[in-house]
């Protein structure tokens, strides 16, 4: 059954940046945007295990630091080689200045 | 001990035994940059690749009206030079950059550089974005990496014919054409997705209506000009690639998962540079592919800490290599440990210590 957890502070993430958050043996990214909205997706590439962490935001773009691969970290998809499998998005919420994700 | 014989296909030996050991996929060594500083060296910019984009564009249009121009004269000479190290070299470099998608910012300007550099390589733009992407995830390990550009035992005839750009050529060429006719390697295979296997075919059929083409305009013409602008500079103008190139990894290690072991930086002139696009930082640029090549030169300063000693220049590295090569005929374990500054973080010796120590003995 789905839970939320709280992932961060709002603080720990810079605008249009991502830090790891794990859980439960599981690694997230959460992600701030350059609106200052929050949002989170699965830690590693779908390519290849890469933290998507160490990757660069661009708008609303997440890169793979290990080949480049990049998703939209709004929605998850995929946006071409070398990455062809959508990576997994979960709901934000942002309460009390903390950073809450649904998994 | 026997001799071994290391299989450098990518679906044989070398391959199961790389996956068995962890060696394929592994976790590679990185320095220690605080992630403040590694945000600012990976901004992307236009700027500096629009930039670089207009000269080389403009040099190749302009050498290539020197062509034209001069054909059947001498005077022919130093724009076929030109023009040739412009397609048939540097044309690899833009490859690489806008392969990453690290050239550009914008998305689709790398794509456009891209495909048009993968054309003048003669090179499948779909096979080879994904087997530079095997490259970065198994860099020289052998089995995995399509990218090793002198196997060992080496063989030297064959890496002094690179510089002609024949015998890429004869891979290169052939290899379209089977693509085209829709058939993939067992290789091709093994690092291209299945779901992107028919994009491969199609990339390599655009190719070949393009080469058609161009013979047919010689034939209607009776001119070899155009087949001396499109197709030919592969191989007259080939060789700074290559000479350029082979030095990312030859005589270093294999098998290894640190790229300070199996990668080399050089210091190299900035035609060169400007040819080369900073690809002669290549410990930096493996360590982090997500850096721009104009930001790779700051890089280079904050980590060389870290780093083997880089080569002074392109004549310095091959004179350190030549006698590597030649021990390597005899014992094909050699290879050539660069040593680290007092600053640095000690290699991970475990993997390759083993066989340095067998191979010296010998």
């Amino acid at each position: 059954m789905a839970e939320w957890v709280e992932a961060c502070a709002v603080d720990d993430v810079d605008a249009e940046d991502v830090i790891r958050f794990d859980h439960g043996g599981r690694t997230f990214a959460i992600y701030r945007s350059p609106d200052d909205e929050f949002f989170a997706t699965d830690g590693f590439c779908t390519h290849e295990k890469a933290h998507l962490a160490d990757g660069l935001v661009m708008d609303d773009i997440i890169e793979c630091p290990k080949h480049n691969g990049r998703f939209n970290y709004k929605t998850g998809q995929a946006k071409g080689a070398p990455v062809c499998v959508n990576l997994k998005t979960y709901p934000v919420k942002v309460e009390a200045g903390k950073v809450m994700i649904e998994i | 001990m026997a001799r071994t014989k290391r299989d450098y296909s990518l679906v044989g030996e070398s391959t199961r035994k790389a996956i068995e050991t962890g060696l394929a996929s592994a976790e590679w060594y990185h320095t220690d940059v605080a992630r403040k500083t590694m945000k600012e060296l990976m901004q992307r910019s236009d700027g500096p690749a629009i930039r670089d984009t207009i000269i080389w564009i403009a040099a190749i249009l302009g050498s290539a009206v020197g062509i034209v121009r001069f054909w059947g004269s001498w005077w022919v000479v130093p724009f076929l030079f030109v023009y040739g190290v412009l397609y048939g070299s540097s044309s690899d470099s833009r490859w690489h950059e806008c392969g990453h998608g690290t050239a550009f910012r914008t998305r689709w300007m790398n794509d456009v550089v891209y495909h048009i550099a993968s054309f003048m390589l003669m090179r499948n733009p779909v096979q080879w974005r994904w087997s530079h992407a095997r490259h970065h995830t198994d860099t020289i390990i052998v089995g995995r990496d399509a990218e090793i550009a002198v196997m060992r035992p080496p063989d030297l005839i064959k890496a002094a014919l690179a510089f002609t750009g024949i015998l890429d050529f004869r891979y290169s060429l052939p290899t379209l054409v089977r693509q085209a006719f829709g058939k993939l390697s067992d290789d091709e295979k093994s690092y291209i997705p299945e779901m992107e296997q028919h994009k491969a075919v199609i990339a390599a059929r655009w190719h070949m209506v393009v080469y058609v083409a161009t013979i047919a305009v010689a034939i209607a013409l009776k001119s070899w000009i155009p087949l001396v602008l499109i197709g030919l500079p592969r191989l007259y103008g080939t060789w700074h690639m290559v000479t350029t190139g082979l030095l990312q990894h030859i005589g270093l290690a294999d098998d290894v998962t640190d790229h300070r072991l199996n990668t080399r930086t050089v210091y190299m002139n900035p035609i060169s540079r400007f040819i080369y696009w900073n690809m002669n930082y290549h410990v930096e640029h493996h360590m982090f592919p997500m850096v721009p090549y104009h930001a790779l030169p700051k890089l280079h300063e904050l980590i060389r800490h870290d780093l083997p000693v880089p080569n002074p220049s392109i004549w310095h590295a091959y004179r350190e290599v030549w006698p590597v090569l030649l021990r390597q005929l005899k014992y094909e374990d050699y290879y050539l440990k660069r040593e680290l500054p007092p600053t640095a973080k000690p290699y991970r010796g475990e993997l390759h210590d083993l066989d340095m120590t067998t191979a010296a003995a010998e």
